[in-house]
C-alpha cells in the first residue's frame, strides 16, 4: 500500500513537472509579472514611497526590497491558482477520472496534487528570487536557505486555495471571475505593496481585514524568512489556513458529500 | 613567565574588534537633552538634558569633555561624557550653531551666525580670545588636523573665508557655490570640501592657492536635484573616502577622495544632516532630523546596518570610544 502511494505520489508530481517544463509559456508569465512589478513599478514609487521602518527591517529600504517578499507570494498565489485551474481543466477533459479512480483515498491524492503544486511553486519562486538578487536586491545569503521552509508553507497554502476553489468550480469559464475575485483582492489587501501601518493610515478597516488576511501571513512569512527570522503569527495563520483550506477542498471533491455530486 | 602574564599578553595579541561598541552623542534640537547611542550596535543607552536647542556637538581631543552648543542660551555647555555632569560654560557669543575644536587643545572656534563673525575662546580659561567678523551668517568652520589651517563658511555671503592661526585674521576669501553650510579639510590639509546646500555640489579648493580643485555634483536615480542638499561631511584619514550627507534626498553619498567620483548613495533616515566617524573609522553615523533617528553605516561593507529612534530633531553627532 505504502508503495503504491508513493508510485501514485511520484506519478502525480512527475506529471505537474513534466507540464511545467513543457509549458514554457506559463513558466515565463509567472515570472514576467511580478518582474514587471519590480522593474517598472517600483522603480516609479521609488521616492514616494521608497522608506519605512518595520520589522524585520532594522534601518530604511528601497520599495524594490520591501515588495519582494510580495511578489515571491505573487508568484505562489498566480501559481496556487494556475495548478487548480488545470484542475479544473482536467475535470472537464475527463483525465481526471483516471485519478479519481485509484484505489487511493481520495484526500491522499489530492494532498499529492497539492504537494506537486506547491513543488512548481517554490521552483519559479527562487528563480523569481535569483533574478532579484541579480537585479540587485540585497538578500542575505542565509536567506536563500531559511525562505526555503516559508516558501513551501506559503505554495501550500496558496496552493490548497486554489485547490479548494478549483472544487467548486463547476465551468473552466468561471474560474477566471474566481480568479478576479479572490487573487486581486487577495493581493491588494495584504501587506504585498504597502506596509500595515500606511494602510492603518488612511483605512484602519481595511488595515483590519488586511491583517487576518492569509496572503498577507504568507508574506510575512517569506518577509522575515529572507532575513533569517521566523514570524510565528504569520507561520502560525498559514499553516492553519492551509488546514482549513485543503480540508475544505477534500470535502468539496468528496462525491457523497461535497459539490461534486451537485454537479453531477 | 606567570599564568595572569600569559593571559595578559593573549589578551593584548588578541586582535580587536571592529565591532567593540562606541558611545555617539546626539544633540537634540527639539527635546533639548543629548542621547546616548552604543555604536555599531544602536542601542539606545538614554538622554540627558542639557538646555534650550542644542545643536553643534564634539569632544575635546582627550574624549574627557563634551562641548554641546545651546543655541538658544547663548552658550556652549562643556559635560563629562562619563557622568554627564555640567563641567562649564562657555561664552560663545549669540546662537553658537557649528563650533569645532582645536586639535592642539588651545581653543574652541564657533560660528556666531546673527553676528556676522566667529568667536575663539581659550579653552583653559573658557575666556573668549577674539571675535573675527566674516560674511553674513557664517555656518561651516572646519580646522585642519594638525590645527594649523582654519575655514569658515557664510551662508548668505556665499564664501569661504581662509584665516591666519597666528594672528585669527581672515587672509583670504573664496567664492563658491551658493548657501556653503558645511566645510571639512582632508587630513593631509591640502584640500578643504566645502558643501553648498542650495547648488546641491561639493566644491573642492586647494589651501595653498585657495582656488577651486574640482566641484562634485550628484544624481540619484528617482530623486529630483532639488531634493539634493549637501550638508555634512566626512573624509577618512587615509583620504579613500569622504561621504557627505545630502539632506532631504535621504542619502549619503560616497566618494572616491582620490577622483572625486561618487560611487554610491546609502539610503538613510530622512533629512540626512551630520555624520561623525567612529575613532576607529570602521562606522559612520548620521543624524537624520525629520524622522529623529540616526542611521549607522558599516564602512568596509559600505552598508547601512541600523536606524535608531534618539528622539525629536537630532542635530549633531560626536563619538567616543
Amino acid at each position: 500500500m505504502v508503495m503504491h502511494a508513493w508510485r501514485a505520489l511520484m506519478g502525480i508530481m512527475g506529471r505537474e513537472g513534466l507540464r511545467f517544463i513543457h509549458q514554457r509559456e506559463r513558466f515565463i508569465s509567472a515570472l514576467v509579472r511580478p518582474l514587471l512589478w519590480l522593474f517598472i513599478f517600483a522603480a516609479g514609487f521609488r521616492s514616494t514611497l521608497g522608506v519605512a521602518i518595520i520589522p524585520p527591517y532594522e534601518t530604511y529600504v528601497l520599495y524594490e526590497v520591501y515588495i519582494t517578499p510580495g511578489l515571491l507570494g505573487m508568484v505562489q498565489l498566480f501559481n496556487g491558482m494556475q495548478s487548480s485551474l488545470s484542475m479544473v481543466y482536467d475535470r472537464e477533459m475527463g483525465s481526471m477520472k483516471t485519478l479519481l479512480v485509484s484505489p487511493l483515498p481520495r484526500s491522499f491524492l489530492l494532498t499529492s496534487k497539492l504537494l506537486a503544486g506547491a513543488m512548481i511553486s517554490v521552483i519559479q519562486a527562487t528563480v523569481f528570487l535569483l533574478i532579484a538578487a541579480a537585479y540587485g536586491i540585497e538578500i542575505p545569503a542565509i536567506g536563500f536557505l531559511t525562505v526555503l521552509p516559508a516558501l513551501i508553507l506559503s505554495g501550500l497554502m496558496l496552493g490548497a486555495l486554489g485547490l479548494m476553489l478549483s472544487s467548486f468550480i463547476k465551468q473552466l469559464e468561471n474560474f477566471a471571475g474566481v480568479m478576479n475575485f479572490v487573487i486581486f483582492p487577495m493581493f491588494f489587501l495584504s501587506s504585498a505593496l504597502y506596509p500595515l501601518w500606511r494602510i492603518q493610515e488612511s483605512n484602519p478597516t481595511l488595515a483590519f481585514l488586511a491583517s487576518y488576511n492569509p496572503f498577507t501571513a504568507a508574506v510575512e512569512l517569506i518577509r522575515f524568512a529572507l532575513y533569517g527570522h521566523f514570524n510565528l503569527n504569520a507561520a502560525l495563520i498559514t499553516f492553519f489556513s492551509l488546514l482549513f483550506f485543503l480540508g475544505m477542498a477534500i470535502w468539496g471533491y468528496n462525491p457523497s458529500q461535497g459539490m461534486m455530486n451537485r454537479r453531477a | 613567565m606567570n599564568v595572569p602574564a600569559f593571559f595578559m599578553l593573549i589578551l593584548i595579541a588578541l586582535p580587536q574588534r571592529p565591532g567593540m561598541a562606541e558611545t555617539a552623542f546626539v544633540s537634540l534640537e527639539k527635546d533639548q537633552a543629548v542621547a546616548m547611542v552604543e555604536v555599531p550596535e544602536g542601542t539606545l543607552e538614554g538622554t540627558f538634558k542639557v538646555g534650550k536647542r542644542p545643536r553643534g556637538i564634539a569632544l575635546s581631543p582627550d574624549h574627557q569633555s563634551l562641548f554641546v552648543a545651546v543655541s538658544d542660551e547663548d552658550t556652549i555647555k562643556v559635560f563629562d561624557p562619563k557622568s554627564h555632569q555640567l563641567k562649564g560654560q562657555i561664552a560663545s557669543g549669540k546662537d553658537p550653531e557649528t563650533f569645532v575644536v582645536d586639535p592642539r587643545g588651545q581653543w574652541l572656534i564657533a560660528s556666531n551666525e546673527n553676528d556676522n563673525q566667529i568667536t575663539v575662546i581659550d579653552l583653559k580659561t573658557f575666556k573668549k580670545v577674539k571675535s573675527i567678523p566674516v560674511g553674513i551668517e557664517p555656518e561651516g568652520i572646519a580646522i585642519s588636523a594638525d590645527g594649523a589651517l582654519i575655514a569658515s563658511t557664510s551662508e548668505t555671503t556665499n564664501m569661504v573665508h581662509w584665516i591666519d592661526r597666528e594672528s585669527l585674521s581672515i587672509v583670504d576669501n573664496t567664492l563658491v557655490d551658493p548657501r556653503p553650510r558645511a566645510c571639512a579639510f582632508t587630513e593631509d590639509h591640502q584640500e578643504l570640501w566645502v558643501s553648498s546646500e542650495m547648488a546641491g555640489t561639493v566644491t573642492v579648493l586647494d589651501t595653498i592657492t585657495h582656488q577651486m580643485i574640482t566641484k562634485i555634483h550628484f544624481k540619484i536615480p528617482g530623486i529630483t536635484m532639488e531634493k539634493i542638499q549637501p550638508v555634512g561631511i566626512q573624509i577618512d584619514r587615509q583620504r579613500q573616502r569622504a561621504y557627505v550627507a545630502l539632506g532631504p534626498s535621504n542619502r549619503v553619498a560616497v566618494i572616491d577622495a582620490k577622483t572625486y567620483q561618487v560611487l554610491d548613495y546609502l539610503l538613510v533616515g530622512q533629512r540626512v544632516w551630520q555624520l561623525a566617524f567612529t575613532p576607529n573609522q570602521r562606522f559612520l553615523s548620521t543624524t537624520n532630523g525629520l524622522s529623529n533617528d540616526i542611521s549607522i553605516i558599516d564602512l568596509q561593507q559600505r552598508k547601512v546596518t541600523k536606524s535608531v529612534a534618539v528622539g525629536q530633531y537630532p542635530w549633531g553627532i560626536a563619538i567616543a570610544p
